[in-house]
């Protein structure tokens, strides 16, 4: 995973509730056992049209909002299915930093194992973003994920909680797996006391 | 202190609690499909590591799998590589895999609790957010990410955040033909699908001990509508009474030591949980969706909502916009919608109990002209058990088709779909747009009332019949 730095980017706005992982990636392209090239089909039922063409009133299609690696997005994000093909499709289109007032847990969880950093902001803050974003299409937020702070540029900023395991993980890009096979004898000795107490599990 | 069923379980799974890192917990039980695994095995493969306790996992495929002609080779080569990369990781970890071939095929919680592969107090994993159906059992069992499929296999342990403790208790009974799909759809409707977000729900109240084994499960599988990482009913005797002489469920010696740990699992008289819901279960008609996310429901007796009816504007707006693409007009008769599809079946309400309900109204009666109606058992096992008791053939005589098991049309990854448009009255758990396929309108309910809904042609309210 790459290390999260401090970046520079345009901020787009999905100004929706309840976005939904069979919106963000379609099961019809759950079907790959690769882990790369999602982005493509990021929200494509939204996306396009039928005839594979861009679908202009789709949010994301919009000129200023191209290049964005910060999405703007209203509560319960990535709600439903676990399927961890919704984040990778959302790093491979290009965002590596949402900001809403809640996501659903198990997506929450997958954005933080892909590199992506998703920030959690009280309705009024998300609200001020959303009028500055419809003001301005196309404005550069700054994310400093080290000092936990946002940066815009009609002065809405804010500083976020985080999960301090979450955020030196992101930080560093460490791998989850090896983090734990630090503690491999601990694991070892909790399995041995398993196989006493519940045998049952084990014959 | 007095604890929770849910703290009890996390408490004697604690591997790691070390300030400045996520609590780390056992994982007992790791169930798999070929959708959200296959990265998983490759990026063991690329870390050189290996499955760290085979016996732990259970696999099967079901998301991708044809309901008909299964003979044939499957057309769509994508999921057919899918399939047969399913075969080769399961070949090669030595896991127990229920391939599309074998007898014990099905839909993963529906062949799961069949085996009795979960018991009380374990804690239970699968790349797939409907593995809270396994709560029914007194398990902590949750979906994870195909990240987190790779962390269990290698270390069979997890990172894990505690969950707050949601009381969701049903009082009193359930009215004739009003069924634990019914309650779980009325749960979502109060609280939201968002409601149970950082929550483990326990199921508590008379209705939910009047519940079989696989109303349970029902109810269970759809915690994660309404938000819940899991749903938990506490184990009682229709628990163990299920459980005992299924293949992997303790025997002998193992029998009673397992037995007196299940029992003590129930929640302490006076724990507290942090937050509570009421239901009354005779209040509960029987219900059906009308939107586009499972907490736009309503009973059958009720009226498609108008937007201005919501004072929240988030949800006004949510009901528009469903309104729209459901191609509904507010103040409608629910009993007034017509269906063109009809589809029984899925982790939710792919069970026996489900096709001997469904059977029962559906005997004796014909499919609705035009409309389409498919029964699609959840396991091999549940469609021998039908057969064996005839339900198939009241089925085929009322017009359905009868096919072989599979996720089929609950997400409609194997070619089972609505077309633009279309419109069903579905057994699965979910109603997004497009989840049925591009365009589809999906209205969920009981099987009960999928089964009217196929002869009359529209939503029938089942207790009038």
């Amino acid at each position: 995973m790459e290390p999260y730095k401090k970046h520079e980017s345009i901020a787009a706005l999905m100004d929706r509730s309840n976005v939904d992982t069979d919106q963000i990636i379609p099961k019809q392209f759950l079907k790959k056992v690769e882990r790369s090239g999602f982005g493509v089909h990021l929200f494509h039922d939204w996306r396009f049209n039928d005839d594979g063409s861009d679908n202009v009133a789709f949010e994301l299609n919009k000129p200023a909002f191209k290049g964005a690696k910060i999405l703007v997005a209203g509560d319960n994000f990535g709600c439903g299915s676990s399927r961890e093909h919704a984040p990778w499709a959302i790093a491979d289109y290009g965002f590596n930093t949402i900001i809403s007032t809640s996501y659903a847990d198990i997506f929450y969880n997958n954005c933080f194992k892909n590199g992506i950093l998703a920030i959690k902001v009280d309705k009024e803050q998300l609200d001020k973003l959303i009028t500055e974003i419809n003001a301005n299409e196309g404005a550069r937020f700054v994310v400093d994920l080290e000092n936990q702070q946002v940066i815009t540029p009609a002065g809405n900023g804010f500083t976020f909680d985080i999960d301090p395991f979450r955020k030196g993980n992101l930080l560093s890009g460490l791998d989850d797996i090896g983090l734990t096979l630090k503690h491999a004898d601990k694991i070892s000795t909790y399995e041995t006391q398993h196989k006493q107490t519940y045998p049952w599990l084990w014959a | 202190m007095k604890k929770t069923m849910y703290e009890k379980i996390w408490d004697s799974h604690l591997v790691v609690d070390e300030a400045g890192q996520a609590p780390l917990i056992y994982v007992d039980r790791h169930l798999m499909h070929e959708v959200t695994s296959p990265q998983a095995f490759e990026g063991l493969r690329l870390s050189g590591r290996k499955v760290r306790n085979p016996h732990s996992i259970l696999a099967t495929m079901d998301h991708c799998v044809p309901t008909k002609n299964r003979d044939l080779p499957i057309a769509d080569p994508i999921a057919r590589k899918q399939i047969e990369t399913m075969a080769e990781n399961c070949r090669e970890n030595g896991l127990n895999l229920y391939d599309m071939k074998n007898p014990n095929n099905g839909v993963i919680h529906v062949v799961v609790p069949e085996h009795g592969f979960v018991h009380p107090g374990m804690v239970v994993v699968c790349g797939d957010s409907h593995t809270a159906t396994h709560g029914a059992f007194g398990a902590l069992a949750f979906g994870i990410g195909t990240s987190e499929v790779e962390h269990v296999m290698a270390t069979q342990t997890l990172p894990q955040k505690k969950s707050k403790t949601m009381q969701v208790a049903v009082n009193g009974t359930l009215s004739k033909y009003a069924s634990a799909k019914d309650i779980a759809l009325a749960i979502t409707g109060k609280i939201g699908t968002a409601g149970g977000t950082g929550y483990v729900i326990e199921y508590t109240g008379s209705a939910i001990r009047d519940l079989s084994m696989e109303g349970r499960m029902t109810l269970c599988n759809m915690a994660i509508e309404a938000g819940a990482r899991a749903g938990l009913v506490a184990p009682d005797e229709k628990t163990y009474e299920y459980l005992k002489g299924r293949e992997f469920a303790p025997s002998g010696q193992y029998w009673d030591q397992a037995l007196a740990y299940w029992k003590s699992l129930t929640s302490d008289e006076g724990a507290v949980f942090d937050a509570t819901i009421t239901l009354n279960a005779a209040d509960i008609a029987p219900q059906v969706s009308w939107g586009t996310s499972p907490e736009q429901v309503v009973g059958v007796d009720g009226l498609v909502p108008a937007p201005e009816s919501f004072t929240d504007e988030i949800k006004r707006k949510a009901c528009e916009s469903a309104l729209a693409y459901m191609g509904l007009t507010a103040n409608t008769k629910i009993t007034d919608i017509p269906v063109d599809l009809v589809f029984i079946g899925s982790c939710t309400n792919g069970r026996i109990e489900d096709f001997r309900i469904a059977a029962e109204v559906a005997k004796g009666t014909k499919v609705a002209q035009g409309v389409t109606a498919i029964a699609v058992p959840g396991s091999y096992h549940v469609k021998k058990q039908a057969e064996d008791e005839g339900l198939d053939k009241i089925f085929i005589d009322a017009g359905w088709e009868w096919r072989d098991p599979g996720c089929s049309m609950c997400l409609a990854m194997n070619g089972d779909e609505l077309t633009k448009g279309q419109r069903s009255a579905s057994t699965s758990n979910r109603n997004f747009e497009g989840r049925q396929g591009k365009g589809g309108r999906t209205h969920l309910v009981s099987p009960a009332m999928a089964a009217a809904a196929a002869s009359a042609g529209h939503f029938v309210d089942i207790r009038n019949l």
